[in-house]
């Protein structure tokens, strides 16, 4: 079932939660809806569920408008962060619940309900689990549970909260990779609400990277990662550093001396450089490099991470440097850019695209 | 550290060694639980614990002689099933005024919530004067029902609307904190479920909210069994139709039949301690099933 | 978590799902309203109507009735020896009880509450039983000629039973919750015990106190049942203001009785204002009782 979301609006009072949202979604597709909070992603997500309605705006399922139809004539299977299983309802009556609410018309039969769940658990490798009740499962446990009670209704989209906010670590990351594997054996249109970034970026299909209310880009996750189209975008994905350059007939300066960067057509003025720790490498002090001064060596996983001041300022970037490097805290050092992107600093409308290396 | 102020009153009946589990630094612990249990102990459990001596005394013969009395049987009963009928009405009545006030706004909310208190806080004396003439033929609604030929007042009707005035608080005071920490997740899953309200609030939100009208519940009819002072006024005090048992042990009393009002007292207390303790044992096997496990 | 207060939606004609449809909302309010009106307003309105019926006169003369006084004074005393008496006990029993550990320490807390599944009538009974001529003590009181049973001290005792746990239920909760902290750094800085409690935990305690106070004051002057099983109802000497509305009403002197019946409901009314005045402005601090 294709998705789509047209110019949603929510406002709370005076505030804005959410400014004009668009983007669809493709059947079968999973999509990530990424941001930190109060970026509005639950907001939205919930507006597509039918349990808020927008100040403005619609809702497509399948091309036909759903905004002014209730939640439970939606059909959207919907998982909580904190589960919301029915704590006195055994398993395979929580599974069940969907199925027995359909009207008498469309109720399938007991014998055809249980077949389902038996079905949906061995789905989510609960077999078994039917008599237990939530408060006797794990959360990892809970959360599949869960996704079997909304799978159950046979949703044309599957909505989920944070799925794994509230779990460990370890059963998050162990969750992330069954969820994608489900999705690829169920085939559903399936939406995730999630704050961490590897989380999006491992499971989902494309990711709607949201700050504040916005879409700030929608793209794989390659896309997201190594081409982000805005500096929202580049600092929440992945480590980054920046600095600022001025640009007079066509050359970028650095503190007032020319630097080469790897770009061609900069426009005038000033704009924000944004680049990753591995994009650049650390040497002795040279002509058209960036020099600063190195204030810390560390390691940062398996790499070598050190923390330069630079500028007037004297503001810190970090770059990572080889295992066998000479550098000391004090030492002056040069860097080379070899991958970047510039943002120009002139009032740019939000989605027009920036330069890049 | 030497506790200069925890000298152990002598003439008070502590126990010598008792002290605190392990030593708190606080002062004044032998001297404050020996008056708690000097007070306690004089107040509450020596004339209770002479009641069920001298209830023990009599033997189970007389005592049992004496329960099946047709007359203190109709009294017995009338208390219990009066007070389980109106206890009954009040578990339906609180839940809805429960919900009402905690869900919906509307003007006079909170003066409707403090309201609820009234029967805690008002004598019975008053309430039971009122009620009586209210529903009295003449009143302003057994008038009313008058009209129909029913009559509310001295009859074991009007005995179950004293009860339902007076247990009105406590299934809505037990069930009004459940509902305002009501996680709504669980009615919003109900909803994507394809669940109508009323499916969402029979079979989602209704049996979590079990135990507590249950304790409601029991906590008003143990009231209504003992109540006294609401209901004497109206009710017709017939014996064997609509006397109640305390009024029972007080006509005994005025009788100085001591054994008679000791052997009734006594049931009566039996009765509410059982039902507590079956309420209780309820409570622990529905909290087991839905505790969290984590 | 978000209040369910209600909002449509903003688009269409759905409904706030989380919410019941707006003619159920209304009817659920509307009947909730009209049985708590008549279950609870309509009583109230009575006394007062009654009490008013015959004229403001009247009404007033009843406070002029010597028996009514008599009452009156009656009441005072008895609440004046009984609440006091309980809130030195709920202060001791929550001080042993909340501040440190020991054996039996559930018991104790589940034998205060003791008194509130008695019967009222049970509880004048016991005291018969004990203090009255025939009673238990019987003799050894006649001996001495000293009269308990059918005089102020027995009513006394009775209202000491009934109103026995209001105090230590508020306090006990609330005590334990805030835990010895303040104490132990009262005592660390060189306070003595009583000083201590005087000024640190009472004023931590105070509003829960006053609360508690407030409870056991309304249900001493208003107790009937066990007060009524002990004061033998003689005229002039024990009767107090609920004893008097009894009387009054059964000789069918329904302005008196219900003009007295007044008193005793404004008493109530006041009480449940103070009441909800002191949860609204200091409901934290008395919220662990509520919460029990």
């Amino acid at each position: 079932m294709r998705l789509e979301v047209r110019g949603i609006t929510k406002e709370f009072g005076a505030t804005a939660a959410l400014h004009g949202v668009d983007f669809s979604i493709d059947p079968g597709e999973l999509i990530a809806l990424l941001g930190p909070s109060g970026s509005g992603k639950t907001t939205l997500l919930r507006i597509i569920a039918g349990l808020d309605f927008p100040t403005a705006g619609q809702v497509l399922f399948g091309g036909d408008d759903a905004s002014a139809r209730p939640v439970q004539d939606r059909h959207v299977g919907f998982v909580f962060q904190h589960y919301a299983l029915f704590r006195h309802m055994t398993v395979f009556d929580n599974i069940a619940f969907g199925l027995r609410a359909k009207p008498r018309r469309a109720r399938p039969s007991e014998p055809d309900i249980a077949a389902r769940i038996d079905a949906l658990l061995n789905l989510v490798q609960l077999p078994e689990f039917g008599r237990r009740f939530p408060a006797q499962l794990s959360g990892g446990q809970r959360q599949r549970v869960a996704l079997a009670r909304a799978l159950a209704i046979e949703p044309k989209v599957l909505l989920l909260d944070e799925p794994f906010g509230a779990l460990d670590a370890k059963v998050r990351r162990e969750l992330r990779r069954w969820l994608r594997d489900i999705h690829d054996r169920t085939g559903h249109t399936t939406v995730f609400v999630t704050h961490d970034q590897d989380e999006a970026l491992e499971v989902a299909d494309r990711v709607v990277v949201m700050n504040t209310g916005r879409i700030e880009q929608v793209g794989g996750p390659d896309e997201i990662y190594d081409a982000p189209a805005t500096p929202f975008v580049f600092d929440f994905i992945g480590e980054s550093s920046r600095f600022e350059v001025e640009v007079f007939s066509g050359k970028p300066y650095f503190d007032e001396r020319p630097v080469g960067l790897p770009f061609n057509d900069l426009p005038e003025g000033r704009s924000t450089v944004y680049f990753r720790p591995h994009d650049v490498s650390i040497g002795l002090p040279g002509p058209g490099l960036i020099s600063g001064t190195i204030t810390s060596l560390r390691r940062a996983g398996a790499t070598r991470r050190l923390e330069i001041a630079i500028g007037p300022g004297q503001r810190t970037v970090e770059a990572d440097a080889a295992e066998n490097h000479s550098f000391r805290v004090g030492q002056r050092a040069g860097l080379n850019v070899k991958r970047a992107r510039a943002f120009p600093a002139r009032a740019a409308p939000r989605n027009v695209p920036s330069y890049a290396g | 550290m030497p506790n200069v102020l925890s000298r152990a009153p002598p003439a008070l009946l502590v126990l010598p060694r008792f002290r605190a589990r392990h030593r708190s630094i606080l002062p004044g612990f032998r001297p404050a639980l020996g008056f708690t249990v000097f007070y306690l102990s004089a107040i509450v459990l020596l004339p209770l614990g002479l009641l069920v001596a001298r209830a023990a005394g009599l033997g189970p013969t007389r005592l049992w002689h004496i329960a099946t009395d047709p007359r203190v049987f109709a009294a017995l009963r009338l208390s219990f099933l009066a007070s389980l009928l109106a206890a009954a009405c009040n578990a339906l009545i609180g839940f809805l005024v429960a919900w009402v006030l905690t869900r919906y706004r509307f003007p006079g909310r909170k003066l409707l919530d403090a309201l609820v208190d009234l029967p805690f806080a008002l004598p019975t004396a008053v309430a039971g004067i009122s009620l009586s003439a209210l529903y009295s033929t003449h009143g302003w609604i057994g008038s009313l029902f008058a009209a129909w030929g029913v009559r509310i007042a001295y009859t074991p009707v009007g005995i179950w609307i004293a009860l339902v005035f007076i247990g009105l608080p406590f299934v809505v005071r037990t069930v009004q904190p459940l509902l305002e920490h009501a996680d709504l997740e669980v009615e919003e899953a109900a909803a994507t479920l394809g669940a109508g309200r009323w499916r969402t609030v029979m079979r989602v939100v209704l049996p979590a909210l079990l135990p507590a009208i249950l304790t409601g519940f029991a906590l008003a009819l143990a009231r209504g069994i003992g109540e006294y002072g609401s209901v004497i006024f109206i009710a017709g005090n017939i014996p064997f139709v609509s006397e109640i048992a305390p009024l029972l042990i007080v006509t005994r009393l005025s009788e100085f039949d001591y054994a008679g009002a000791t052997a009734i007292a006594v049931i009566m207390l039996a009765m509410s301690f059982l039902l507590l303790l079956a309420v209780n044992l309820g409570q622990g096997w529905l909290r087991r099933r839905l505790a969290d496990a984590e | 978590m978000r209040s369910s207060a209600g909002r449509d939606g903003a688009i269409g004609h759905t409904r706030n799902p989380v919410t019941e449809a707006r003619w159920v909302r209304l009817a659920l309010i509307g009947s909730c309203v009209a049985v708590m009106a008549v279950f609870l307003v309509l009583p109230l309105v009575e006394v007062l109507v009654e009490a008013l019926a015959k004229g403001l006169v009247p009404f007033l003369a009843n406070f002029a009735d010597p028996q009514v006084l008599a009452a009156i004074r009656l009441t005072v005393i008895v609440a004046a020896f009984a609440v006091p008496l309980n809130c030195l006990f709920g202060l001791t029993a929550a001080w042993c009880i909340a501040k440190f550990t020991f054996p039996g320490r559930t018991l104790l807390v589940t034998l205060i509450d003791l008194p509130f599944s008695v019967s009222p009538v049970i509880a004048g009974l016991i005291y018969v039983l004990l203090y009255s001529a025939n009673g238990l003590a019987g003799p050894w009181l006649v001996a001495h000629g000293v009269q308990i049973i059918f005089a102020v001290p027995g009513m006394i005792l009775a209202t000491i039973f009934v109103t026995f746990p209001f105090v230590a239920r508020e306090l006990i909760p609330l005590m334990q919750e805030q835990g010895n902290g303040d104490e132990e750094a009262a005592l660390s800085l060189g306070a003595g015990g009583f000083y201590t409690f005087c000024r640190v935990t009472l004023p931590n305690i105070r509003w829960a106190l006053l609360y508690g106070v407030l409870l056991c004051n309304a249900r001493a002057m208003g107790e009937f049942g066990a007060v009524s099983v002990v004061s033998g109802h003689l005229q002039g000497l024990t009767i107090t203001l609920p004893l008097q509305v009894e009387l009054a009403y059964n000789g069918y002197d329904f302005v008196g009785a219900f003009g007295t019946a007044t008193l005793l409901a404004a008493l109530a009314i006041v009480t449940l204002l103070v009441k909800t005045a002191l949860e609204r402005r200091y409901g934290d601090q008395l919220a662990a009782a509520r919460r029990g």
